[in-house]
């Protein structure tokens, strides 16, 4: 092969790479502005409200209008303000959230990548997320958003630890890294999904990610009533559009991500029945992946609006003092199920 | 017994019991009737004792029913009346000059109870607006004009809660 094949050879597959990205980029933002037009709506549903009505049919393009008024207003930079810092604080949030999109499975084969250590990768970039915020407090030079970033300093190291070992027992289970792998090893159907035999990993799993992209119950890192708007209170214009951002897709991920871990991704729970056999829609599919990460979704949103903040004691409190201790004592009744033959 | 109330309140708490409880009281909210009003487009009742902007009314034949006895303005808690009155040439005395200044009225309504000729009445029109200073001050010519302008609907809520006067 002369070299200038080789070379675009090379180039294709650039190519390749990147053309997936914008596929998986784009429905994303496009998804991010939906779901914020969701949770107005939701939200303002179980408060018995209607939500945003007005944009156009039922308020369908106020993303639109809130994106076009986000876009055009001024970015303000503080006078005291690291500028270099405050600047990239956005990007180092926003890019972690959008970076772990490209190891997950969306269907059989369907990924931009299927790294071995798919897992880590997530875990990894779920939690350089905090570091962007963390820089915008500090960058920011206020005091409310530096409080706001030792709250989230804080509030990482304590439910990244319950997070990876809530990860611990899905890896004991499916004895890979590999999140394509991860959903195979949960195929049988619905009783063979993770989220039965890792209930209580689940559950903390689920809290954390909560707690890991700073929504409520756990927004103590924006906590309005305490902390004005936290980390975030010195941005404006299109670099708090950039939190936003990163904050809606890091919800979103973790949506995914739950869906994929405990809840068999793209597998129907009809697996394997006459019923799947019989209609194709029944068989497992991207659309079953995208109805469970869409649940939870829901359920994010859910919480928002059933559940008060929580005190800032309380969260760490709840963070070393439960799910540590449950999260270990499960991955042990796990290990021993195992050893002794209990499981598979 | 104390061991086996904490056992009790452990499990209760490790298995989420109220926030279960929660989730499912805001879950049947989420299809609950919506109480939002599209405002413009949809407005509350008003009953017809509602205090909004005020008027003066005349007879039927055309004469102001204001006698000038200056009740409202000596009633009125906000001071926001004032009155002038002359003698007209057929003996009756008649304002000269009566103004309402809506930025000092409180609508409490007062002047429509002290007024013994039903003269001065608060309608139930509660969208208006003043785009330059000094407009709030409603001149007796711009209370005459809202009066006739509205005085079918004035008088339809006088009669109907003329049984409670």
């Amino acid at each position: 092969m002369p070299d200038w094949m080789a070379d675009l050879s090379v180039w294709l597959r650039v190519g390749e790479i990147l053309l997936g990205a914008m596929l998986i980029l784009l429905p994303l933002l496009a998804v991010v502005a939906y779901y914020t037009y969701a949770e107005r709506k939701v939200v303002g549903f179980i408060q018995m409200r209607l939500g945003p009505s007005r944009v156009g049919p039922r308020g369908l393009f106020q993303p639109i209008a809130d994106v076009l008024k986000l876009l055009t207003k001024e970015v303000v930079l503080p006078a005291q303000a690291s500028r270099g810092l405050f600047l990239v604080a956005p990007l180092a949030a926003l890019v972690p959230a959008l970076g772990a999109w490209a190891v997950v499975p969306f269907d059989d084969g369907l990924w931009l990548a299927n790294i071995d250590a798919g897992l880590l990768y997530v875990l990894a970039l779920t939690s350089l997320g905090a570091y962007g915020i963390i820089i915008a407090g500090w960058a920011s030079n206020s005091k409310y958003a530096l409080l706001g970033a030792m709250r989230q300093a804080a509030q990482v190291v304590s439910y990244e630890i319950a997070m990876g070992f809530a990860l611990v027992g899905v890896l004991m289970l499916s004895g890979s890294l590999n999140l394509a792998a991860i959903v195979q090893a949960q195929s049988g159907g619905i009783l063979d999904w993770f989220f039965l035999p890792l209930l209580p990993l689940l559950l903390v799993y689920l809290v954390s990610g909560v707690a890991e992209t700073n929504r409520l119950p756990f927004d103590v890192v924006e906590g309005e009533s305490e902390l004005v708007a936290g980390f975030h209170v010195e941005y404006s214009g299109s670099a708090f559009a950039v939190f936003f951002l990163a904050e809606y897709s890091a919800m979103i991920l973790i949506s995914a991500l739950t869906a994929i871990l405990f809840f068999g991704g793209w597998l129907s729970p009809f697996e394997g029945t006459q019923l799947a056999q019989a209609v194709p829609v029944l068989d497992s599919g991207i659309h079953w992946w995208l109805l469970k990460t869409a649940f939870f979704m829901f359920c994010f949103l859910w919480f928002r609006a059933t559940f008060p903040r929580y005190r800032y004691d309380q969260i760490m409190r709840l963070g070393w003092k439960v799910f540590i201790p449950v999260t270990l004592i499960w991955i042990f009744v796990l290990g021993a199920a195992r050893y002794t033959g209990f499981t598979g | 017994m104390r061991w086996l109330n904490s056992l009790l309140y452990l499990l209760r708490s490790l298995s989420l019991w109220d926030l279960l409880r929660g989730l499912r009281l805001t879950a049947r909210r989420l299809f609950s009737r919506k109480i939002t009003l599209r405002y413009p487009d949809e407005k509350t009742p008003k009953s017809p004792r509602f205090r909004g902007l005020h008027a003066l009314r005349r007879y039927p034949n055309g004469e102001e029913r204001c006698i000038a006895c200056k009740l409202c303005e000596a009633v009125c808690p906000a001071l926001a009346i004032t009155i002038e009155s002359e003698e007209r040439a057929d003996g009756s005395r008649r304002t000269t000059r009566y103004d309402i200044d809506l930025f000092k009225c409180v609508y409490c309504g007062f002047c429509e109870e002290a007024c013994p000729t039903d003269a001065v009445v608060e309608t139930d029109i509660l969208e208006f607006h003043f785009e330059r200073r000094g407009d709030q001050i409603m001149t007796k010519e711009d209370l005459l004009a809202v009066g006739d302008q509205y005085e079918e609907q004035i008088a339809e809520h006088r009669k109907s809660d003329a049984r409670f006067r």
